[in-house]
């Protein structure tokens, strides 16, 4: 699958079927500070992400 | 976890200090609902009064915004562009397209416009780290855009990251002065209008998630000028803890409110004997020249012996 990075912006292909709270920790990102997308569409911790899924990881921690 | 706690759906966010999960009908309600609990317990915002939305073009300060037109407010909003060269370009469109699909009402105050400089253009002039001269602008010009149009209350989209974040920060110095001002509402005084926190209930990712489900555009990206800040830091320890711990960022704001605020009422009431008149542009200050008035004089090109007010 294609995962989307921010900040840095960046792209990198992982192998599924992975879930989404594994694929997370593998990145080293902390679950309260991400959010998972699939397409248009959030995906919650417990889902699988599968080989052709478009998954956005998108930070939401802002820091004004 | 993956069924949504309200209706059985399929639930497409987990809100883990809540042990729950919420299907995207749901999970809407529940962040209005937070909203509107908030607002009641602390007497934010009364029936028939005009809130003021301070806008950023990001997730938190839009999602409040649609939180109160869809809660019935009669809202409007005011972005500031802050001179940060693209960043408040590309914020700008994000809050005005908003504005334009919503119906709603968006004031729009340029620092570098009516005041002659931008943020970067301050941080270099006070060689101190550009959020601070930022805090301080949007601090007395959205203040200022409450009063001048007559607004009952001014609302920011302050979250409970960003709340417990600042408590971190001023428990780690003791800053018991700050600590006695941080508040959900500071009252409405000579030269102040009301200020109001809603979103204390939810995290920013929930108002992530909210703009997502609610597909609300909001600039992503961070604000260049904040990289690698204090602020930042002291959310992602926060966030480490809760990670391992799930409420316990909810636990030491809230619990702060309800148990540590009132103990602080003498020194709050100390901090507000000191406030007087900026004798520049008339706004409270604590010293004979405001804060923001000290910026202008500083940081804008040309000497300007009135701030604007």
């Amino acid at each position: 699958m294609q995962v989307h990075l921010h900040n840095p912006k960046r792209d990198l292909e992982v192998p599924g079927p992975v879930r989404v709270r594994d694929l997370v920790k593998r990145l080293g990102l902390n679950r309260e500070s991400v959010l998972v997308i699939r397409g248009d569409s959030l995906v919650t911790g417990d889902s699988t992400l599968d080989d052709g899924d478009e998954i956005e990881i998108r930070p939401v921690i802002s820091g004004g | 976890m993956n069924n949504c706690k309200r209706c059985g759906a399929a639930a497409v966010i987990d809100v883990r200090r809540h042990r729950a999960a919420f299907c995207a009908d749901c999970f809407q309600h529940h962040c209005r609902e937070q909203v509107r609990r908030t607002i009641e317990s602390h007497k934010m915002i009364a029936r028939g009064e005009r809130p003021l939305v301070a806008i950023s073009g990001g997730k938190d300060s839009l999602a409040i915004w649609d939180i109160l037109l869809d809660l019935g407010y009669d809202a409007d909003g005011v972005y500031l562009g802050l001179g940060i060269t693209d960043y408040s370009d590309t914020s700008r469109d994000f809050a005005e397209r908003y504005a334009e699909q919503r119906g709603a009402k968006l004031h729009v105050v340029d620092l570098p416009t009516e005041h002659g400089f931008g943020i970067p253009d301050a941080a270099k002039a006070t060689k101190r780290v550009p959020c601070s001269a930022c805090g301080l602008s949007k601090r007395h010009l959205l203040n200022q855009a409450a009063l001048d149009g007559g607004y009952d209350v001014l609302v920011t989209g302050h979250n409970l990251d960003d709340e417990a974040a600042v408590l971190f920060g001023n428990v780690l110095q003791w800053h018991t002065d700050y600590l006695a001002r941080q508040r959900p509402v500071l009252p409405a005084t000579d030269g102040f209008a009301r200020r109001v926190k809603p979103l204390i209930r939810i995290s920013e990712r929930e108002t992530a998630a909210y703009c997502v489900l609610k597909r609300i555009d909001y600039i992503v990206e961070e604000c260049p000028m904040a990289a690698g800040n204090r602020h930042l830091r002291y959310k992602e320890t926060l966030n480490d803890l809760e990670e391992r711990s799930p409420g316990t960022k909810a636990v030491f704001y809230l619990q702060f409110l309800d148990k540590m605020l009132p103990l602080l009422e003498s020194v709050a009431e100390e901090e507000r004997q000191l406030v007087g008149t900026c004798t520049r542009c008339g706004a409270p200050s604590t010293a004979e020249v405001c804060a923001f008035c000290k910026l202008v004089e500083r940081a804008a090109p040309e000497p300007i012996s009135d701030s604007g007010r």
